[in-house]
């Protein structure tokens, strides 16, 4: 990512992303920090292809993202990268197996191929004996290991996750980080945003935005 | 450059299945049954009146018709055309004779009605008072006008050509009149007196389809009428003809009557069963027609409205939807297709409702329910176009959410 800015159109104009440079490698364990409000969402946003920059250059796996209409866009998000948000948005009315499912809807995947990658990403997140169960008969640390094996059956290279814990209490705050670094030692690169410095201690490296200016810490 | 850099690209355009397409949208339906049951409604409503509208009128259309086919289609009526006090074309009384051997003639007759006959009595005494007397229609008949007139001899018999000739003093009367002076049978000979004359009643007719006015009335041998009272020309001829040969019995008819000048002759045949149908179909469809496509419109602004607050509802789902890679197409694809299904089921179940209606009323009237087979077909694919439209300003809106608004909606 190379001098990425971001501004909104109002008035005055919010520079959310004020010229950022930042070289993820693959594999590497991120986390975003930053007071509310100074951009961290932004970036993840465009990191995650949901936003585009106003300016800059955004490779991703040597590819010009900045460039590609939306249909690759698209296609970009549901092969590449694989999200996880606070609220874990999963739809209430459908089994954790068919929440899962939904990752692969867009990339033509045959049900039984989508069912059978559910259950791989069920079993690595430990969650395979509660394939059947709704959302709302699972715990909040379930529901975002739900969240988690969703945006893991779509085989991402990279894991963006929008304060994973912040819904959560301190005993899944642990296994759900212990479960990211199962992740990131089987190769995943995971960026996280995180209001909660000893949840962004866990991380590999610290970044940390203020006022839409990028700095490492 | 742009366009060249991006096809190079190694990015796959986002695509999803057909199948997955029905999958979701099913599961999108059958979320919230109750609610997909209730804003199918009004579609169901709508189709079904549509529906039964249609199949009531065709199958009334159809009744009319039927009934057209048992006794108009074979009917031919000829009368001497009368114009500005000029005297048409003079009828003969030997009616049957002249066409009976036209081919397609089943029965032929001719009637008069006769004028000033004196009043009827069935005592030879003279009342005073006059409580016995009373004024009863007479018509003259050939031998020939109780077959041509489809009629029913309740008890007794009818007169022949014997009668006719030897201008025997004989008469019919109508049930109704048979009530009214006393008679109930013909087995000790009653009598009836018009004016001074006795008849002897020979037979009671109690259905007469094509001359209502026999079972009225008194029937007596058109010799004894000419004779007797007067009558010179029958009033009308009518004949039973084969079924589809009124027409073609009708331009011979005339001909055979009178062959000096036929053109005096007015001869009515049948309409045309067609035009009679649409004439009542038209009558019955419009104002219920216009109901239904009203209740139609109900329907579709019903589903309009789920829709768009199940897009505002739902616009977390969109968000994530974004996020697994679906395209604005795909969220419009989706909404418009639950939509759709919403509306295709809302035309089966109107189209059974609608057919269901269409038999209960025929049973209730005794008559054979008549529907077009592209009346039930043709609402499915109806409700799928209402459903269409109804969901296509919704799933703009949808389409239209930026996926970073609809995630922060949450879910």
């Amino acid at each position: 990512m190379q001098a990425v800015s971001r501004v909104f159109d109002s008035t005055p104009p919010v520079h959310a992303l004020r010229a950022v440079d930042l070289t993820i490698e693959s594999g590497e364990h991120v986390a975003i920090v930053g007071p509310s409000g100074s951009g961290k969402s932004t970036l993840l946003n465009v990191l995650g292809l949901l936003d585009r920059p106003t300016s800059g250059t955004y490779l991703l796996d040597g590819i010009d993202a900045g460039t590609l209409n939306d249909g690759r866009r698209a296609g970009l998000r549901s092969s590449r990268i694989g999200f996880v948000f606070q609220s874990f948005h999963l739809l209430s009315h459908r089994s954790a197996l068919e929440n899962v499912m939904m990752a692969g809807l867009y990339r033509r995947h045959s049900r039984s191929e989508r069912r059978g990658r559910a259950l791989d990403a069920l079993e690595r997140v430990g969650l395979a004996q509660r394939a059947a169960f709704q959302p709302n008969h699972l715990s909040g640390g379930e529901r975002q290991r739900v969240a988690v094996a969703r945006a893991l059956a779509s085989d991402p290279g990279v894991l963006l996750c929008d304060e994973p814990t912040g819904n959560l209490d301190s005993t899944s705050t642990g296994s759900m980080l212990d479960l990211f670094a199962t992740l990131v030692d089987g190769g995943l690169t995971i960026i996280m945003i995180t209001h909660d410095r000893d949840v962004a201690q866990r991380a590999g490296r610290r970044v940390e935005i203020i006022d839409g200016r990028l700095t490492e810490l | 450059m742009k366009l060249r850099k991006s096809r190079n690209s190694s990015a796959p355009v986002s695509r999803m299945r057909a199948i997955d397409v029905g999958d979701e949208t099913l599961a999108g339906v059958l979320a919230r049954p109750a609610r997909a049951a209730l804003t199918t409604l009004g579609t169901v409503l709508g189709l079904a009146s549509l529906v039964a509208t249609l199949g009531i009128s065709r199958t009334a259309g159809e009744q009319i018709v039927g009934r057209f086919d048992e006794l108009r289609a074979t009917q031919v009526i000829i009368q001497s055309r009368s114009s500005g006090g000029q005297a048409g074309a003079p009828l003969p009384w030997s009616v049957e004779a002249r066409l009976d051997r036209l081919n397609g003639v089943v029965a032929s007759g001719a009637v008069a009605d006769v004028t000033n006959p004196g009043q009827v009595r069935t005592v030879p005494v003279i009342d005073p008072s006059g409580s016995n007397e009373r004024t009863v229609p007479i018509i003259a008949a050939s031998p020939g006008v109780l077959g041509a007139v489809r009629g029913h001899i309740a008890t007794g018999r009818w007169f022949d050509d014997g009668h006719v000739k030897r201008r025997d003093r004989v008469a019919v009367i109508g049930a109704d009149l048979a009530d009214e002076l006393g008679i109930i049978g013909v087995a000790n000979q009653p009598g009836v007196f018009i004016g001074d004359e006795l008849f002897t009643v020979i037979g009671i007719i109690d259905e007469a389809p094509r001359e209502r006015g026999l079972v009225g009335a008194i029937v007596i041998p058109s010799s004894v009428a000419v004779q007797r009272f007067g009558v010179t020309r029958p009033d009308r001829v009518v004949i039973e003809t084969e079924l589809g040969a009124a027409a073609l019995i009708a331009s011979q008819a005339a001909t055979a009557l009178n062959p000096n000048s036929p053109e005096g002759l007015s001869v009515s045949a049948p309409a045309d069963p067609n035009a009679a149908r649409e004439g009542v179909e038209s009558d019955v469809n419009s104002m219920f027609l216009l109901l239904g496509l009203i209740s139609l419109a109900v329907g579709a602004i019903g589903i309009a409205n789920v829709t768009l607050v199940t897009v505002m509802e739902r616009t977390g789902e969109i968000g994530l939807r974004r996020a697994l890679g679906a395209r604005r197409r795909h969220i419009a694809a989706q909404f418009l297709s639950e939509s759709a299904a919403m509306g295709v089921v809302g035309g089966i179940l109107g189209a059974s409702a609608g057919i269901v209606t269409v038999v209960a009323v025929s049973a209730a009237r005794d008559w054979t329910p008549v529907l077009d087979p592209w009346l039930p077909l043709a609402a499915p694919p109806a409700g799928a176009i209402v459903g269409l439209i109804a969901g296509l300003y919704p799933a703009i809106r949808a389409a239209r959410l930026e996926p970073v608004e609809a995630l922060r909606a949450g879910v």
